[in-house]
């Protein structure tokens, strides 16, 4: 690795620790989820009833890791904080692994 | 940007699958075409920092939030079939680990936000810098490049949205999808991005360009001379 490519990573491992100022600032600002993700029950809120093909379709896949999040939907800040900068870890982690993977599937044979 | 599962009829979601996997199979094949092993690094961490950058929520005070993406530098560093990969993986990762986008709508999100903007920012940003390689034309072009792809990403992201309510309803009339129409749903998305979500991601394609540039300007894709390149190869 290059010297150049040495401070990119830096780079990427403070974005990671960094990645907390992602939730806690939205909460600072009172500002909720993004446009057209909103969970159940905050549709039920919005529009008084769930559309049941949502309804039906929102149960397709449990995500290990719904939210970003390794514990329940009610942990304290303090978890959230640990969860999402483990979670980014996780996430840089497969990511570049996956990459990396179809990069070297791809490069042989290519003569490059 | 994030497409839920629920939200999406089959009719929408089905045809975007179709999409996505045509330009993934194309992706695939123009960077075997041009991947060098000196890039390999440089496109494992475009896909982390598109997975990071997307983690910064950015709120509007009182509202809703929202993030950049990073496929408008990704696509300048590295070009948009390479970007195309990048942050499709991300966002394959993203749903099917932190639940984060659908697993019936990774073929949507994946043509939103990983072949849409890529494109749009790949042209925008030839547009824009016309015969300049370096200075503030670069700068601006990178910003508009960015700022135009993320935001209209999202302006399809809410046609696809709108057009729910129109295709699948209840017998009570009461939507089974997305629930809102293309009056509500397309200005929602098309507003919040045009008005800041575009502009961080603009200020982020401008300010790591003009970095990679003093650093590195040899493997900035966007600069390279592609028709050499090839003859060499």
């Amino acid at each position: 690795m290059t010297g150049f490519q040495k401070k990119l990573v830096a780079g990427l491992i403070v974005m990671a620790v960094l990645s907390p100022l992602g939730i806690i600032i939205p909460e600072a600002f009172h500002a909720g989820d993004a446009w057209g993700e909103w969970g159940k029950d905050t549709l039920k809120e919005l529009l008084g009833f769930v559309p049941e093909g949502l309804q039906r379709l929102s149960a397709t896949w449990t995500a290990p890791v719904p939210d970003y999040n390794f514990g329940s939907g009610e942990s304290s800040l303090s978890v959230q904080v640990f969860s999402y900068i483990l979670s980014a870890l996780v996430g840089i982690a497969i990511a570049a692994s996956v990459i990396y993977l179809i990069s070297r599937l791809l490069r042989q044979g290519n003569g490059k | 940007m994030h497409i839920p599962d629920g939200y999406l009829s089959p009719q929408t979601y089905i045809p975007l699958f179709g999409a996505s996997l045509a330009a993934w199979s194309l992706a695939l094949k123009k960077v075997k075409e041009e991947l060098s092993a000196k890039q390999v690094p440089y496109l494992a961490m475009a896909a982390a920092f598109s997975f990071l950058i997307q983690m910064f929520n950015i709120p509007i005070p009182g509202g809703t939030t929202g993030h950049a993406v990073g496929a408008g530098i990704i696509t300048i560093l590295l070009g948009p079939w390479t970007a195309v990969l990048a942050v499709s993986v991300v966002l394959i990762i993203q749903a099917m680990i932190f639940g984060d986008g659908g697993v019936t709508a990774i073929g949507a999100n994946c043509f939103n936000m990983a072949v849409v903007i890529p494109f749009v920012s790949h042209y925008v940003f030839k547009l824009a810098k016309g015969g300049s390689s370096q200075g503030r034309r670069v700068s601006v072009a990178a910003f508009l490049a960015g700022y135009t792809g993320l935001s209209v990403g999202a302006i399809i992201t809410g046609l696809e949205f709108g057009i729910q309510p129109m295709i699948a309803a209840g017998a009570d009339g009461r939507p089974l999808y997305a629930p809102y129409p293309l009056s509500i749903a397309v200005p929602a998305m098309a507003l919040e991005h045009l008005l800041l979500f575009g502009i961080i991601e603009g200020m982020v394609t401008a300010l790591l360009l003009k970095y990679f540039l003093k650093n590195e300007p040899a493997m900035v894709y966007a600069f390279q001379d592609r028709k050499e390149s090839q003859a060499h190869a």
